[in-house]
């Protein structure tokens, strides 16, 4: 019996513990799908240097804080900014040239730009992570009576789920957003109504990859800075991205959130399986819907 | 067009005299390192180039086809045919697996999806026990082949390795020229008229993704009894971008492209083996590069090149596994 003794019960500590490590989770899947969705909305790319993006980010708060002395909150506004410009670069040098090819070398462009910045911050400072100490603001935390929670881990899901909404109010119910999904569209068409379609292109991929920055920024005090850190990252939120299926915003949102908790159930009730559930959970979606639980047609 | 055919087989000859030779004029682990590697790329290039599909994910089958040879042999003791046998056929189980959940998306999608269930195969390599985890499978012997044939013997282990990849790179082609590879192409250049032509487009996906899987689990087992080891590094997503770059620097479509690309990136890794985590560096380069300016490959390139100079005639950019295949050795 002693095989099974992890399938009983856990203590509710235990458990809720669980739930927030996988709520937070959750709320990087959703930062990160969310970017994607939006770039591969009207880029028509899908950007696999995402997770690089990411990881860019949080090195972009380390190297703030170590070199200027510029602390967290400083870093929060400051590193999205720098990384998005290094992305709007990107989309002006290079996939600026691609948008009349198949898209798939959209994603062989965007994956040899990941192995790029990777492979330099792991030539600079190898695999190992480097500390980021959490805002003096956010140290400590509060006994909710059933369990411990940690300011810095509740700053994380009050942020993100901000962060994530402001962004769904944007596309869904601003006149920037009703020009973006236009775009999505029909380019050519809104174009000609007098709207500068080649550079809201380049400013969405801008935001995408400032989002991205966002959440390494917040990813940093509670995972280590590490090159890895996006690579990692990035596939399971690909599995989330079809799981959920790009055609929607909140759809990114909710499943995000929804396979973080998920994650964290299973790390709880059958730990072996914590690391392959959400691409078990994209196999079963692909049987029974295949154009993912949110999605158009494909 | 008889010149042609003609050319062809005089190439053909003396690539093969080359091979046979390699052995007196190169380091002959680097080359069967570069045949596996070029298997592989075939294999990966048959879906991309001829049915359009581009997968992330065969690092799943080349790595867990190592993993299965490198233990049938050792724990098992089975001699190395049939420890190649079992890795081919757990790669074409996976594969079929794989296949029929893929299939069901198009394009990008097609890619996510095979690069997260090739992900998950890493994880399952990562936990579960007979993988030893960091350390891999060390010290596969290599056994006498046919209970004959002592593979711990370099030549003979090099004359196995190329005549395992003439015959994997010999059923490519001919799958190719078939009346089944005529239909595949018909589907990768229209996929609504091959359906409305009464094929089921989706059967004879999965028919050439399984035939893919199994031939890149050939390369992959192959490979485990080449080096004596089967590690993480053949599942990691990295090697599923790897064969990737070896299809496009050599010429997506092409049949003697991934050879090519092959044979230059491992040569490459080679030189720069010193250079540590730039090789990532260098790779990724090569990708941007490729992608930007040089889509059509080295074969591609120089068969334009000979097609133009025949019939003076453009053509223009190709779609992923596109156009280049046509003119193409």
């Amino acid at each position: 019996m002693f095989e099974f003794s992890h399938l009983s019960i856990p203590p509710a500590p235990a458990l809720f513990a669980q739930l927030l490590v996988g709520l937070i989770n959750g709320a990087f899947y959703a930062m990160l799908s969310l970017g994607l969705a939006v770039i591969f909305g009207l880029l028509n790319i899908i950007n696999f240097a995402h997770g690089a993006q990411y990881m860019l980010g949080a090195f972009c708060a380390w190297f703030l804080l170590n070199a200027l002395g510029l602390g967290y909150w400083p870093a929060l506004v400051l590193a999205p900014l720098i990384v998005g410009l290094v992305g709007i670069a990107i989309e002006r040098l290079l996939l600026r040239h691609i948008y009349r090819l198949d898209p798939l070398y959209g994603l062989l462009l965007t994956f040899g730009l990941a192995l790029i910045i990777e492979g330099v911050f792991r030539q600079q400072y190898g695999s190992s992570g480097q500390p980021y100490a959490i805002p003096p603001e956010l140290r400590g935390g509060r006994n909710l009576g059933f369990m411990f929670l940690p300011n810095y881990r509740a700053w994380v899901i009050f942020a993100s789920l901000a962060v994530c909404l402001a962004t769904w109010f944007t596309i869904e119910r601003t006149r920037l957003g009703a020009y973006l999904r236009a775009a999505t569209e029909n380019p050519v068409l809104v174009q000609a109504f007098g709207i500068n379609v080649p550079r809201m292109i380049t400013l969405t991929y801008g935001a995408g990859v400032a989002l991205a920055a966002l959440a390494g920024v917040m990813a940093a005090p509670i995972y280590q800075v590490s090159p890895l850190m996006g690579s990692n990252i990035i596939i399971v939120v690909f599995a989330v991205v079809v799981i959920g299926g790009m055609g929607s915003i909140l759809g990114a949102i909710v499943s995000g959130f929804a396979l973080g908790l998920v994650e964290g159930l299973t790390k709880v009730f059958y730990p072996e399986a914590s690391n392959t559930v959400i691409f078990i959970i994209m196999a079963l979606v692909l049987l029974v819907k295949p154009a993912g639980l949110f999605g158009q047609a494909r | 067009m008889m010149q042609d055919v003609r050319w062809v087989w005089i190439g053909a000859a003396v690539l093969l005299a080359l091979a046979l030779a390699a052995p007196w004029y190169v380091y002959p682990v680097v080359v069967m390192e570069a045949l596996c590697f070029a298997l592989f790329a075939c294999a990966f290039n048959l879906l991309i180039g001829y049915v359009g599909l581009l997968s992330f994910g065969h690092a799943a089958f080349f790595g867990s086809a190592a993993y299965i040879t490198a233990h049938a042999v050792k724990v098992w003791g089975l001699p190395p045919e049939l420890g190649i046998l079992a890795g081919v056929a757990v790669a074409a189980i996976l594969g079929t697996v794989f296949g029929w959940l893929a299939i069901r998306r198009q394009g990008i999608y097609f890619a996510m999806v095979t690069l997260a269930l090739a992900q998950m195969v890493y994880f399952v390599a990562l936990q579960v026990p007979f993988t030893h985890g960091e350390d891999g499978i060390q010290a596969v012997p290599r056994g006498r082949l046919f209970s004959v044939i002592d593979l711990d013997d370099t030549l003979a282990m090099y004359y196995f390795v190329l005549a395992v990849f003439l015959l994997g790179f010999a059923l490519i082609v001919r799958t190719i020229n078939s009346p089944f590879g005529q239909v595949i192409k018909a589907i990768r250049e229209n996929e609504p008229r091959a359906l409305s032509l009464g094929y089921h487009a989706d059967h004879y996906k999965l028919v050439v993704f399984i035939l893919s899987a199994a031939l890149s689990g050939l390369a992959g087992s192959v490979k485990s009894l080449v080096f004596q080891l089967a590690t993480l590094t053949d599942v990691e997503w990295t090697m599923s971008g790897w064969v990737v770059l070896m299809t496009l620097v050599g010429g997506l479509g092409t049949v003697l492209g991934p050879v090519v690309g092959a044979f230059f990136l491992v040569a490459m890794q080679h030189y720069l083996a010193q250079l540590g985590s730039w090789v990532t560096v260098v790779q990724g380069i090569i990708f941007v590069f490729c992608v930007l300016v040089f889509r059509r490959g080295i074969v591609g390139v120089i068969a334009t090149y000979a097609v133009s100079r025949r019939a003076t005639q453009a053509e223009g950019p190709p779609a992923v596994g596109g156009a280049a295949a046509r003119g193409a050795p």
